[in-house]
């Protein structure tokens, strides 16, 4: 059985597999062909973290290969608010469907929960853990938007401490020959047990250093609920954003991204910039989130 | 051996434990699960003047030969430890112990957001290996590593 908890589960080759699937699926997720190949199958959408573009994004790829979704969230589940551990919660609702999608605010739950599963499981983002599907879906956008993957120079910028979304993007980059710039504020850089155990190719840098040169502006938001104080939090909130002047400094082929949502780190004025892809990004998570249910249903 | 002899009495039949460093007895036999509940005579040496390693720790363990599996746990923190399984006062086997590649409900994460700190029923996972001389264990579920591994033991 084939379980998606982790970007440093899938090689290189199966990576670029997914990507490939992808590109197949991608005239069926903007509804111009048909495809039923998951006709019969149902996914649970298990969520006790809130999300909006995660759930739905894997609901409407679910719907658009034919299958059938069932959502719950924390707030709903009456069985957890009575107390039922997620190892039970997994058990009986692995009885229920052909696959389960998680979030949960644990780090190391979507794991755990494979352990305990009889379908295949989905990491859909575990606290400051791990989000392999939105790495997919990035790498797809960066594939797609920058036409190759290999030898670009990224920036990363703010939260890289707490963003699971930029943790997995690192690992999966590392394969991909990329120059990394870490941009962030001091309290929010990315953890040094981290970084050691990365073989790649890194630089703390400031953007103004780093901006004529980068093919990829990946921008996220400061999370504030990550935050287990929120003084800290107000000392860093705002501390960057992306305007047209930054963005007119950028090379006129490189691209922005952002996992999005976002607060005010990216100026709206920018979205009708050419550099912008981040609601392309968004919407390459439906065929990428089709590609790896056919992988781990079929 | 007469070193030795000095500070604890020989064994009849048991588990001598040798070139553990010194304060970190107490440790191994935590790793162990021996305390005031288990049957087991232990006797403990401390501090005993050692030529490799100028102070060392030595732990006997009498009437229980330790399984291999569970004395290698105590590479974790005395990479260096040697085991004499002793029978009829002689040493019937020696060896160095091994770090195991994995570890099971030993050691606990420091990870607070980590799903193995909870009251699910879960037992902590965690790989080891040697890092430039030091002793790391990842934990399985988060990815946190440790590197003071005596501040986490269970």
């Amino acid at each position: 059985m084939k379980h998606l908890i982790s970007i440093e589960d899938l090689t290189k080759q199966e990576i670029l597999k997914i990507l490939d699937k992808a590109e197949e699926f991608e005239d069926v997720a903007l509804g111009i062909r048909k495809c039923r190949i998951l006709e019969g199958k149902i996914l649970a959408n298990l969520f006790f973290e809130p999300s909006t573009r995660t759930r739905i994004s894997f609901e409407t790829a679910m719907k658009r290969l034919g299958g059938e979704v069932v959502n719950i969230s924390a707030q709903e589940a009456s069985s957890i608010a009575k107390g039922e551990t997620l190892a039970d919660t997994i058990k009986v609702v692995s009885n229920y469907c052909d696959a389960i999608v998680i979030r949960h605010f644990l780090e190391g739950a979507a794991r755990f929960a494979a352990e305990n599963s009889a379908v295949p499981v989905i990491n859909a983002g575990d606290g400051a853990g791990q989000h392999p599907t939105q790495t997919l879906l990035d790498l797809y956008t960066i594939r797609k938007e920058c036409r190759k993957l290999e030898k670009l120079s990224i920036a990363l910028v703010g939260d890289l401490k707490y963003s699971r979304t930029i943790h997995s993007l690192i690992k999966a980059l590392t394969l991909f020959n990329s120059k990394i710039y870490l941009i962030s504020p001091e309290i929010l850089s990315l953890p040094e047990d981290f970084l050691e155990e990365l073989n790649g190719n890194f630089q703390k840098a400031r953007l103004e250093e780093v901006i004529e040169e980068i093919d990829v502006l990946y921008v996220t938001r400061i999370q504030k609920e990550r935050f287990l104080d929120e003084e800290e939090y107000r000392k860093v909130a705002g501390s960057y954003r992306i305007t047209p002047q930054v963005v007119e400094k950028l090379k006129s082929d490189a691209i922005i991204l952002h996992p999005l949502p976002r607060v005010d780190e990216i100026d709206i004025k920018v979205d009708k910039m050419r550099q912008a892809r981040y609601f392309k990004q968004a919407f390459y998570g439906v065929p990428v989130r089709m590609a790896i249910l056919s992988e781990v249903m079929q | 051996m007469k070193e030795r002899e000095l500070v604890v009495s020989k064994i009849r039949e048991g588990t001598v434990i040798d070139h553990i460093p010194a304060g970190k007895a107490f440790l191994v036999l935590k790793i162990l699960r021996i305390d005031e509940k288990t049957k087991e005579t232990v006797s403990m040496a401390l501090n005993v003047p050692s030529k490799k390693m100028g102070k060392k720790d030595i732990v006997k363990v009498e009437g229980l030969f330790i399984k291999e599996d569970e004395l290698n746990k105590i590479a974790l923190i005395a990479p260096n430890a040697t085991i004499n399984m002793i029978k009829d006062y002689e040493i019937e086997k020696k060896f160095k112990v091994k770090l195991p590649e994995i570890v099971q409900g030993i050691l606990r994460c420091p990870n607070k957001m980590c799903i193995s700190n909870t009251k699910e029923p879960i037992t902590s996972i965690f790989y080891i290996k040697a890092e430039n001389g030091d002793v790391i264990a990842k934990c399985h579920y988060c990815g946190k590593k440790i590197k003071k591994i005596a501040e986490f033991l269970i």
